[in-house]
């Protein structure tokens, strides 16, 4: 049979996406949700405001990524682009943190606190809002383009870019600072930069939260693959008892079948964990990859319990292992401890506890010496050897900073800096201003009785004469 | 059996679009439209196109091109981006230009735009007989020691910059003549050669052993220390060399001071005055001044 035989009786295979129509739902779950898209869009929306003292020479924003500077502030962490580095410590302990979780209950980062969940809460709340619950929106999308329908969707895309422009806009304060740039959005002098920027975030928030929703999870997002290859049997997930919901009855028929005696299931088939689950799928098909596990299908379940007499979760946050374990009989047990969590939080403590000891004990001044090429070595009229080295100083500090410097590793080595005068002990001494770095031309003298060899390692020492911070750079000494 | 034949146009009953009538071994290609978007997009750029042929220079001609209305050229744009970079450097050039050379030399904001500026200068103008880093090379003195012809204060560094050395035409230039004895018949080469391992001698370097050594003092006394002084010290305001110390232009093997007692030196350097404006002679005075030896 070809394939165009195979199409001609079963149709084309290519399926266009349905549309999700996911009906409102309360519960404790639900509440959760609330809860925390209050509290993400809080800090998110907010958290630029926050100030921060760091004295008269830094920004006072609690949280900025300085890019013209090159300064990314935390709170009281200042970074420098060198110090990347801890980011991607960051990113590690993320990845981490995301396995834990996955380890003791599923995705939870994608039902409660992935931002493309959140986010689409909150558009599907507006959307309930103008187009009504459900059944009100099938019935509307199938309807005519009336007056009623047009305002009503108007309103709701009005609303939703609204919102995009918001988090646009919110996320730019936290490039700039925030009381400043809002100022300067409102009267039109910002940079082009901060448009350019809202603008696109405005497109993606969007296209992402308002018309893509379940499908950016489904086809766009590589978590749902991974996570399927990490999460293990004894791991929470959402999960249909089939061993209890099954066979499925209606409620009429179930009385029946106990009263005779026979199993009869606790699903009755009624569908309200299919029609409030934001990607449209029935989780009575048991783990798949669309499953967010959001838990709004529990709430929807348990409400349906209440009201058949029948006991909460048939539907609820459980192990496949208990499953096989409540049909064989045996009592269900979850154990949140087992090697594969305690190796993920093992491993979280192992690299969070080196981020926290690097910054801890990261050093504020910073010295790197460059030699100079051309000419590796300069003879003077007395036969001394001189070597030339751009010498680069950071001072990480928000104040000014009296830096000596001094070298060693030949006898009767002389240190000079070009432009800078030096102190008692013969050592120049460099300023260098609050939070910045200064360049400066380090010219190193060997008299003429000494003969080194062609190239000797010596060793510069930079001071701060009143903290009191040593650091040494190593570098050669080139003579004929 | 590839063999391709015309089937007539039917109706696919599951996309409803006609196929395009070409038959493969019973593979039909079906006729499917562009999709709108793509369409409106497409047409959407030919609308574009003639509107950008109106605004922007766009047809060749034959020895010109069309302007375009609004008079857009991307020469215009260097032009103004050339001048904006002048506009930008004449607020770090005013502060050199009014300075002294102390002041830059003392103030690190000013040092630090001489030191910039004198480096890109000194790559573009010096470095092709000085060297990159200013190290010189025979004949081409190294700018980072601090043995100087013609004086290595930012005053002396500077007049030399601007009225170059030995050059022709220009009143305040450096000059002095060192005689070519040997080409003019001034010393025999037996004398050269007796002045030559005297000179060696005051640099405190080893001799010839059949060298007559008090001739060439006697020699040296009447021609040489007018200039390079009794003790071989040289003398700044001549540009004549420090003939003792460690450091030599020309060398200071045998061979080579036969060389230059015999047929003279004398190395020239233009006069940046006319080439380059006063603030970057300032940047350059200072940057090399910098490099080391400045006094």
């Amino acid at each position: 049979m070809s394939i165009h035989d195979a199409e001609a009786e079963a149709g084309p295979l290519f399926a266009a996406t349905r549309k999700v129509y996911p009906q409102s739902v309360s519960g404790p779950y639900r509440r959760t949700k609330w809860i925390i898209l209050v509290l993400c869009l809080g800090i998110y929306y907010l958290l630029p405001f926050l100030r921060w003292d760091r004295g008269p020479n830094l920004p006072n924003q609690a949280i900025l990524a300085d890019i013209g500077n090159a300064r990314f502030y935390f709170f009281f962490i200042e970074l420098w682009p060198q110090e990347v580095y801890y980011f991607t410590g960051l990113l590690i302990m993320a990845a981490f943190v995301l396995f834990l979780m996955n380890a003791v209950a599923g995705r939870v980062w994608c039902g409660y606190l992935c931002p493309q969940t959140v986010w689409t809460d909150l558009f599907l709340a507006v959307e309930r809002f103008f187009e009504g619950d459900r059944r009100e929106r099938i019935k509307r999308d199938e309807g005519p383009w009336d007056a009623d329908r047009i305002w009503r969707k108007s309103a709701k895309h009005l609303v939703w870019l609204l919102i995009a422009w918001w988090t646009g806009g919110a996320w730019v304060l936290y490039f700039a600072d925030a009381p400043t740039l809002v100022r300067q959005l409102a009267a039109f002098e910002a940079p082009m930069t901060a448009y350019v920027f809202i603008g696109t975030l405005t497109f993606t928030t969007y296209a992402l939260a308002g018309i893509m929703r379940e499908q950016v999870c489904n086809y766009m997002c590589p978590w749902p693959r991974i996570q399927a290859a990490l999460t293990d049997s004894e791991a929470l997930n959402v999960t249909y008892r089939y061993d209890r919901g099954d066979p499925r009855v209606s409620l009429r028929q179930a009385e029946r079948l106990r009263r005779q005696g026979d199993p009869a299931g606790d699903c009755i088939d009624c569908r309200q964990c299919v029609v409030v689950c934001p990607t449209g799928i029935d989780i009575r098909d048991g783990a798949q990859l669309d499953c967010i596990q959001c838990g709004l299908c529990i709430d929807a379940c348990d409400n349906v319990m209440d009201k058949i007499g029948r006991p909460h979760g048939l539907i609820g946050f459980d192990t496949e292992d208990n499953v096989e374990r409540r049909i064989a009989g045996e009592k269900p047990v979850y154990r949140p401890l087992r090697l594969r969590t305690l190796t993920y939080a093992a491993l979280i403590v192992v690299v969070g506890g080196a981020m926290v000891w690097q910054l801890a004990t990261r050093r504020t001044v910073e010295l790197s010496v460059l030699h100079e090429r051309a000419p590796l070595f300069v003879r003077l009229s007395d036969g001394a050897i001189r070597n030339a080295y751009t010498i680069r100083i950071l001072n990480k500090r928000p104040e000014e900073r009296p830096i000596a410097l001094s070298v060693e590793g030949l006898p009767g080595l002389r240190i000079e800096t070009v432009g800078v005068p030096a102190t008692a002990d013969l050592r120049p001494v460099v300023t260098v201003e609050p939070d910045t770095s200064r360049e400066v031309r380090v010219l190193v003298t060997l008299p003429a009785e000494i003969h080194p060899d062609k190239s000797q390692t010596i060793t510069f020492t930079a001071s701060d004469l009143f903290a009191g911070e040593v650091v040494t750079a190593q570098d050669h000494f080139i003579a004929p | 059996m590839n063999k391709h034949q015309d089937t007539p146009h039917e109706i696919d009953a599951h996309t409803g679009h006609t196929t395009t009538g070409h038959e493969w071994d019973g593979i039909r290609e079906l006729n499917t439209p562009l999709p709108r978007w793509w369409l409106g997009i497409f047409y959407a750029t030919i609308v574009w196109s003639v509107g950008y042929w109106v605004v922007y220079p766009a047809w060749p001609l034959i020895s010109d091109a069309t302007k375009g209305v609004i008079g857009y050229a991307s020469r215009l744009e260097i032009a103004q981006d050339l001048a904006l970079l002048q506009q930008q450097r004449a607020a770090q050039a005013s502060g050199l230009a009014e300075a002294s050379l102390e002041q830059i030399k003392a103030d690190p904001a000013l040092f630090r735009i001489a030191m910039a500026q004198g480096k890109a200068a000194f790559g573009d103008n010096c470095s092709a007989c000085h060297g990159v880093g200013g190290a010189g090379a025979k004949g081409y003195p190294n700018l980072n020691d601090d043995d100087w012809l013609w004086g290595g204060t930012l005053a002396d560094i500077h007049l030399t910059l601007e009225h170059g050395i030995r050059v022709a035409g220009n009143n305040d230039t450096r000059i002095s003549q060192m005689p070519a004895f040997g080409k003019d018949g001034m010393l025999k080469p037996a004398e050269i050669r007796d002045v030559a391992n005297h000179v060696r001698e005051l640099a405190g370097l080893s001799t010839e052993p059949g060298a007559d050594l008090a001739k060439g003092r006697e020699h040296y006394a009447a021609n040489c220390a007018a200039c390079h002084g009794d003790a071989g010290k040289g003398s700044k305001e001549l540009g004549a060399p420090d003939l003792t110390d460690a450091i030599s232009l020309y060398g200071m093997d045998l061979a080579s001071l036969t060389e230059t007692i015999s047929n003279s030196r004398a190395g020239v350097m233009p006069a940046w005055s006319q080439r380059l404006d006063a603030t970057t002679l300032k940047a350059l005075t200072v940057y090399v001044h910098s490099l080391g030896g400045g006094q």
